[in-house]
């Protein structure tokens, strides 16, 4: 589902002080995988995410989703493809838009916007149906502008907004770090309901090795721009929490 | 006094629609568009030369209209594809306008007497401040502001709120941002040229400097309707946050034609009107930054 092969970034390329950002990064991602990245802050993680969004050119290498090569295309041409929740719950809706509004935004991907109404009967009914399947309330606030939600409502919506239409690659960017520890469980569990019911192929980064653990079929480790860990669920098992942070701290002293 | 008031609303009217127009870049798109101090003169010079040599004053304001289409969305190039920040492209599109308008009008000024003039047609003999002329106006400022409710919540329109208040979102629905912008000022500067048209035909000439200043008088407007319709809770329990911009747009004109008559009749130059606009917008911002929440910072930005 998704390919990438030899990818590469640097980030301040003619200056004395480029940022190998990626190096040579390949990945295969079969349909339907859950697959769990992490590694310190700098190793990459953020700017694996951007380049298959395609938020900025890549210097190297070739990208394809569902086998469409998407290398070169920017980030709105390549939106029907990708869903995305980032770690800020202000970054992935518009505060000063209704809930209904936000979503039907969300089910206008892929399309042209026209002049018909946004938010048609149909389509309220299609968002209070999705909302719906959250169990937090949020279909009977339809009209309520996202600005009086709380951080967790507002990634449960955008969420909601990044797979109402279901997505080929779904990225999730530490989108349960802001949050409480209640909230983010809560947040999480919508994330494996919404991620197994469509199957849908994810990449999440986290900084919480608990939920890296528990969470996906597959966990992969980057340091300083390259995948340094590649274990799949029953590998993950084996190996305790504890040689897990020795090889965080491995990869830091690199 | 009847007569203040009935002046008042009458322009309050006719700058309504560039009061509008200035709503959609400086609120909803969050884009400062200086461009407005040019084609808003361009409205008016266009609409003068082709009223002068004779052709139909209303053929005249549609082409105003397609004039500010297309000056607004220069600045929208200027900004989204050549990468010039917002502020200096509506400078630039501002300055270049000068010389443009100068050109189109072949002087600085240009007097509309003894030629058929939209409001002419509309007031019969009589001189400024008829009533048919009140009530032509306050038709065609509602009719816009009704119309621009209409499209607002279109998915274009929608799309377009979007992109003001968070363009990620938009981004990653798979819309270029960039169009939305360009079609976005151009739309603004549409209504800021279809005002300046009318302003000009309604005071009998075009006039060079007629423009100047007029994003601030736009802003002014936007910001004192917006204090009024923000703190009356029924229109704020009633209306939609997009309806309530529209509105805020069309009372904050009227309420700020009518404060500048006051400070005319109180004995004030009209030189110094644009001190008592500059004091007015930061008096507004002064009173609306002690009760700053989350809520109130967001919708008004400032």
């Amino acid at each position: 589902m998704l390919e990438l092969k030899q990818i590469t970034k640097v980030f301040n390329k003619d200056t004395p002080n480029p940022i190998h950002a990626l190096r040579n990064v390949s990945l295969n991602l079969g349909q339907g995988e859950f697959v769990v990245l992490i590694g310190n802050n700098g190793a990459g993680k953020s700017t694996l995410l951007n380049a298959v969004a395609g938020v900025f050119e890549i210097d190297g290498g070739q990208i394809l989703i569902d086998g469409r090569d998407v290398t070169g295309l920017p980030e709105f041409k390549r939106a029907d493809l990708v869903g995305r929740v980032f770690q800020d719950p202000k970054e992935g809706v518009a505060v000063t838009l209704s809930l209904e509004e936000n979503v039907s935004l969300g089910l206008l991907k892929g399309r042209c916007p026209g002049l018909g109404k946004c938010v048609s009967r149909s389509r309220r009914r299609q968002v209070a149906n999705v909302l719906g399947g959250f169990g937090l309330g949020l279909e009977s606030r339809l009209s309520d502008m996202a600005l009086v939600l709380s951080g967790g409502q507002r990634q449960c919506l955008a969420l909601c907004m990044a797979t109402a239409i279901v997505p080929k690659i779904l990225l999730l960017d530490e989108h349960d770090e802001s949050l409480d520890p209640k909230t983010a469980n809560l947040v999480m569990g919508l994330t494996e309901q919404i991620v197994r019911s469509h199957r849908i192929t994810t990449i999440m980064v986290t900084h919480n090795l608990e939920r890296a653990m528990h969470y996906g079929d597959r966990l992969l480790m980057m340091v300083a721009g390259e995948i340094v860990l590649d274990l799949r669920a029953d590998e993950r098992k084996k190996v305790g929490h504890s040689e897990l942070l020795s090889f965080f701290e491995e990869g830091t002293k690199k | 006094m009847l007569d203040t008031l009935n002046i008042s609303l009458t322009q309050g009217c006719a700058y309504g629609v560039m009061v509008l127009g200035v709503l959609v870049s400086f609120r909803l798109l969050d884009f400062p568009d200086l461009s407005v101090d040019g084609t808003f003169v361009l409205g008016a010079s266009v609409t003068a030369v082709l009223i002068g040599s004779g052709v139909n004053p209303f053929l005249g304001l549609i082409l105003a209209i397609l004039c500010g289409f297309a000056a607004g969305c220069l600045t929208g190039v200027l900004n989204t594809k050549l990468g010039v920040s917002k502020l200096l492209s509506g400078i630039l599109v501002m300055t270049m306008l000068y010389s443009i308008n100068l050109r189109v009008m072949g002087r600085p000024n240009m007097p509309l007497l003894n030629v058929p003039t939209v409001t002419g047609l509309i007031e019969g003999d009589r001189w400024l401040g008829g009533f048919e002329l009140l009530v032509f106006f306050a038709g065609l400022a509602v009719a816009i502001k009704l119309l621009l409710d209409w499209f607002l919540v279109t998915e274009w329109g929608t799309v377009l709120r979007a992109v003001g208040d968070n363009e990620q979102v938009v981004k990653s629905i798979g819309v270029d941002t960039d169009l939305v912008k360009i079609v976005g000022l151009g739309l603004a500067n549409s209504l800021v040229a279809l005002s300046g048209s009318l302003v000009a035909q309604y005071q009998g000439f075009a006039d060079i400097g007629m423009g100047m200043g007029m994003i601030v008088v736009g802003i002014a407007s936007v910001l004192v309707g917006e204090s009024i319709t923000e703190a009356l809770s029924f229109i704020k329990k009633h209306i939609a946050l997009s309806r309530r911009r529209t509105l805020a747009a069309v009372i904050g004109a009227f309420v700020y034609q009518l404060i500048i008559a006051s400070c005319l009749r109180l004995g004030l130059a009209p030189t110094d009107l644009k001190l008592a606009t500059g004091i007015m917008v930061v008096a507004v911002l002064l009173l609306r930054s002690r009760k700053r929440s989350e809520l109130a910072s967001k919708i008004f930005r400032y």
